[in-house]
């Protein structure tokens, strides 16, 4: 079966999209499939009042933390202490959370907001970032935060649709900290559930 | 939307419920808790927050005692500015189990730790680390 919603964008065939509904039985509200099939102006007229702004208010935040990750990965990437496999393994990373923070800014704006900007600067705490493993365990506390980030944002969307992409995403940042613990010679995944 | 659904609380209470969570989504303020779990706990903020700086949300040194939406430089939700909300365990306590709810319009956008012995545990680890050397040695805040 092949993917309503697909990583690098939001919009799909409407062919697929047809598809996709009538196989797997699941109905999509008017405003989520609009949202889905790009068409903003109908996404706008129907996902209205508090839980419009509500859902802008969660992905704007989930994108402030995925621009954050992209600048952390950046300064890990150009710090020395990384060396290769590892170094390939962080830009790839990074390459993700460019791609969350793009599906996210566009969602944002599709639903009528303002999506966060990058700041200007970014208070890491570099200080203590001595050598691979110290690069390493800061980027698993980042990703590990962000799976609890995701996991308490699923059930507060207003709209099904952004919580089943947010759990997409979720499960992207799963991986991530599961290889970044492994690479840091910890159990990879330490518990059945995260939290 | 202002309120998680019941199904979302029911299953919440169920998934506490059913990891052996003491005492489930009563809601009640545990007076003690462990500051060595509640570390644990606190990683689950880590996309967001850090003790001595601010990130997408607002650094945690200094917490107690402050009145909500006034780290200087940050930039709040006008819901947090206006909530009147001074943080110590109660009100911490409140808004953990539900950012939302308690704040309605919170940037927050977070359903909550619904088991009281954790946010026990986690407001435990707060109030060690604000005593401990990481705040201790925060002479200003920092951006």
């Amino acid at each position: 079966m092949k993917h309503a919603i697909r990583p690098t964008g939001i919009a799909i065939a409407a062919d697929d999209r047809r598809s996709f509904l009538r196989r797997s039985g699941l109905v999509l509200s008017g405003s989520a499939i609009a949202l889905l099939a790009g068409r903003e102006s109908l996404a706008r007229d129907e996902a209205e009042g508090a839980a419009k702004t509500s859902d802008i208010d969660i992905l704007n935040t989930a994108l402030g933390a995925e621009l954050e990750a992209i600048a952390a990965y950046q300064v890990g990437a150009e710090s020395g202490l990384l060396q290769k496999p590892v170094l390939s393994l962080a830009v790839t990373f990074q390459g993700h959370h460019r791609q969350h923070a793009d599906l996210l800014a566009k969602t944002v704006a599709k639903l009528g907001g303002k999506p966060v900007e990058p700041r200007s600067k970014y208070d890491f705490p570099v200080a203590r970032l001595k050598n691979q493993a110290d690069v390493l365990r800061f980027a698993a506390g980042l990703e590990q935060g962000a799976v609890s980030a995701y996991l308490g944002a699923v059930p507060v969307f207003g709209n099904r649709d952004l919580a089943k992409a947010a759990a997409s995403i979720l499960g992207d940042e799963a991986m991530h900290w599961a290889i970044l613990r492994n690479a840091l010679g910890e159990v990879p995944v330490p518990s059945a559930f995260v939290s | 939307m202002t309120a998680r659904r019941p199904a979302t609380v029911l299953a919440g209470i169920l998934l506490a419920a059913a990891a052996g969570s003491v005492p489930a989504a009563t809601g009640a303020i545990a007076t003690e808790g462990d500051a060595g779990r509640g570390k644990e706990i606190y990683a689950r903020c880590g996309a967001c927050h850090s003790l001595d700086y601010d990130r997408v949300g607002p650094h945690h040194c200094g917490l107690f005692g402050r009145r909500a939406g006034s780290v200087e430089g940050f930039e709040y939700s006008k819901a947090m500015k206006n909530s009147k909300l001074v943080w110590n365990s109660e009100t911490l306590d409140r808004f953990i189990a539900d950012p939302l709810k308690t704040v309605p319009g919170t940037r927050m956008g977070y359903a909550g730790i619904p088991d009281a012995r954790e946010r026990a545990d986690l407001l435990a680890y707060l109030r060690a680390s604000n005593d401990g050397p990481e705040c201790s040695q925060m002479s200003a805040p920092r951006r």
